[in-house]
């Protein structure tokens, strides 16, 4: 049971820190970024070529791994979605699903579509508590999930750059009359989810050590409904719903039904959006007449 | 002499190109100009291109982004293959069991759009987005576990095991979980696809156009508005969604089967997105676009064949190049301007 809470709340971890990079982007560019899951598998072979190729220390691979997902994610911003700033929400959309496509054929012609054994990076035992042995990583990741929550949270409130952060999602006319570098803002935030998404990308991988072009899709999707479930563009919104979803799955497939278990994370999701249509802690929109 | 509406000539032209492109392609057929990875890829384009129509239909019209179109296409595709192998004793003319596996997957994909619309269309924006999406996944995933088989006593389900459904051994199994339906008898045409195309225009040219049509464009324009005015905002938006649902469900019914087995994995998110690429590229609410670029792009994998390997990369690009010079300013003022100069020095 403990077990189990605790495989929960690091799977959620990983959805949080990816929700976390949803989260962001679309409160800042309003915009629902489908390559995000991409990154995460791109952060994920990063860090699996620099330690298995390379031979480089564990933790120079993950700084690897988060510098090249930052630069790429600000490429991705600059060329795919900069130019499209005032089109149709939708048709950023299909931007984004077109560099996701890019991002899996590419990774397919570098990698081929054979599955990699991800190297162990965190080589430590594991600890028992009360007779439930408790995996290093799954600590590890609940570590760093509650490390980046409390960065982001201080990051956003007290800093001069979060300031500008939460004044461009909020109205992005405003916020360049005041003097604010919007473009260099929302270029910002997506260095930031994009570096949150490597992270997100090895602990992905050292739990679940198979690497493939399509591994971030379905975390993609997933982390996608946490931030929704939590209210999208908010902050601890993606974190309780990553968490609340990830111990949902664990324990849909221990008690219920291991085939079924991603149907029922989908329709704990529908039943949370019926009752409280802009998700948990999301605000509740005006409507104006 | 009797004045025909702008609407209604644009509604004969769309009849008109689909007839042409199907004498066109069934002379190529004949003649044995086609090549065979690109014969076999005519039914899958109907298909597409009524899922794309039917998309429309919601995304355009209607409004709403629905990301789980692809489930309700599954749903048809099994229900149509149920109904066509259940019925392979009785119903002996293909054709006519085709119809009834179309009509069977029609009607199942709009009790689906029911069930799932209710719910749904009280939400708003990508939260409707993503909660359709969700029933996507969720069909995909119940469908993967769904065993279906048929004996003398009738149809027998589970959703464990192809053993536990306590069939008599003469018995056949249709839907084996997550290997899908197996030993489908192969009834779709290409005609029947036409056909079902020109049908899905009518229809959705017809509700377009009419005083409903008029009612779930206006609440898609101005929900208030249209409140204000007596529209029943639900009654009309489940119109639209539930007719969508069921255009998917036949296109679904036709798609399957083509082919001799169909897994359930086959309409999943990605098929979603496909159609969904067909109608923005198409042109949101335009339903000459969205036959187009159905077309198109189901064929443009296969021209790229030459590339090969990078042939889906280069798709990626095309995508997001299309993407931005269609709706950046910037972008489509030098293409014009590039076009304009070319035209001068030719004059």
């Amino acid at each position: 049971m403990l077990s189990y809470l605790i495989n929960g709340i690091s799977l959620g971890s990983v959805y949080a820190i990816i929700a976390l990079g949803y989260t962001m982007v679309y409160g800042i560019a309003k915009m629902l970024n489908f390559a995000h899951g991409d990154v995460i598998m791109i952060g994920g072979y990063m860090a699996f070529c620099s330690s298995s190729y390379l031979g480089w220390p564990p933790i120079i691979c993950v700084l690897f791994s988060i510098v090249v997902c930052t630069v790429l994610g600000i490429i991705i911003e600059k060329l795919a979605y900069k130019p499209l700033r005032a089109a149709s929400s939708l048709a950023v959309l299909i931007t984004a699903i077109g560099v996701s496509y890019f991002l899996q054929n590419a990774a397919l012609l570098i990698w081929s579509s054979n599955p990699k054994a991800f190297p162990n990076l965190i080589n430590l035992p594991s600890l028992q508590i009360g007779g439930t042995q408790i995996s290093a990583v799954a600590l590890i990741t609940i570590a760093a999930c509650i490390v980046i929550m409390i960065v982001l949270t201080l990051f956003t409130n007290k800093t001069k750059m979060g300031k500008a952060m939460r004044a461009v999602s909020e109205d992005k006319g405003a916020a360049q009359l005041m003097g604010i570098n919007v473009n260099g803002t929302i270029s910002l935030t997506f260095a930031i989810g994009s570096g949150l998404a490597a992270i997100a990308g090895v602990l992905l991988c050292t739990a679940y050590p198979t690497l493939m072009p399509t591994t971030g899709a379905m975390p993609g999707i997933k982390a996608f409904t946490a931030a929704v479930f939590g209210g999208i563009g908010s902050i601890p919104g993606a974190m309780i719903g990553g968490i609340l979803l990830g111990i949902i799955e664990i324990f849909a497939k221990a008690y219920i039904s291991t085939q079924l278990s991603d149907a029922i994370v989908f329709a704990v999701l529908i039943i949370v959006l019926i009752v409280k249509p802009t998700g948990l802690l999301g605000k509740k929109i005006a409507e104006k007449v | 002499m009797k004045m025909i509406s702008k609407k209604s000539l644009n509604g004969f032209i769309n009849y008109g190109i689909i007839i042409v492109l199907f004498i066109i392609f069934q002379s190529l057929l004949s003649t044995k100009h086609l090549s065979s990875s690109l014969s076999g890829q005519l039914v899958p384009i109907c298909a597409y291109v009524v899922m794309a129509l039917s998309l429309n239909l919601v995304v355009g019209f209607s409004g709403e982004l629905s990301l789980g179109h692809a489930g309700f296409m599954s749903i048809g595709a099994f229900a149509g293959v149920i109904a066509s192998t259940a019925l392979s004793g009785s119903v002996t003319s293909g054709g006519f069991r085709l119809l009834i596996a179309i009509i069977v997957g029609a009607i199942f994909a709009a009790l689906a759009g029911v069930v799932i619309g209710i719910p749904v269309l009280r939400l708003r924006g990508d939260y409707l987005a993503i909660v359709t999406l969700a029933f996507g996944e969720i069909i995909k995933n119940v469908m993967n576990c769904m065993y279906i088989g048929v004996d003398s006593n009738g149809l027998h389900f589970s959703i464990q095991d192809a053993n536990s459904m306590g069939m008599e051994p003469t018995g056949t199994i249709i839907v084996n979980g997550p290997m899908g339906a197996l030993g489908i008898k192969k009834l779709s045409t290409f005609l029947a696809g036409t056909i079902l195309i020109l049908i899905t225009l009518f229809i959705i040219q017809n509700l377009v156009n009419s005083r409903s049509g008029r009612a779930i464009a206006g609440i898609r324009d101005n929900r208030i508005a249209a409140e204000a005015c007596g529209i029943q905002i639900t009654k009309y938006k489940l119109m639209a969604f539930v007719v969508s649902a069921a255009l998917a469900g036949s296109a679904g019914a036709l798609y399957a089967l083509n082919y001799s087995t169909v897994v359930p994995k086959k309409f999943d998110f990605n098929t979603s997105i496909l159609v969904l690429v067909f109608v923005v590229l198409g042109g949101i609410g335009n339903l000459r676009g969205s036959i187009i670029a159905a077309i198109v792009l189901t064929v443009l994998p296969e021209l790229l064949r030459e590339f090969q390997d990078y042939r889906m990369l280069v798709y990626a690009i095309v995508l997001i190049v299309v993407m931005i010079v269609t709706n950046n300013e910037k972008a489509s003022a030098f293409i014009k301007g590039i076009f304009n100069k070319k035209s001068k020095e030719v004059a």
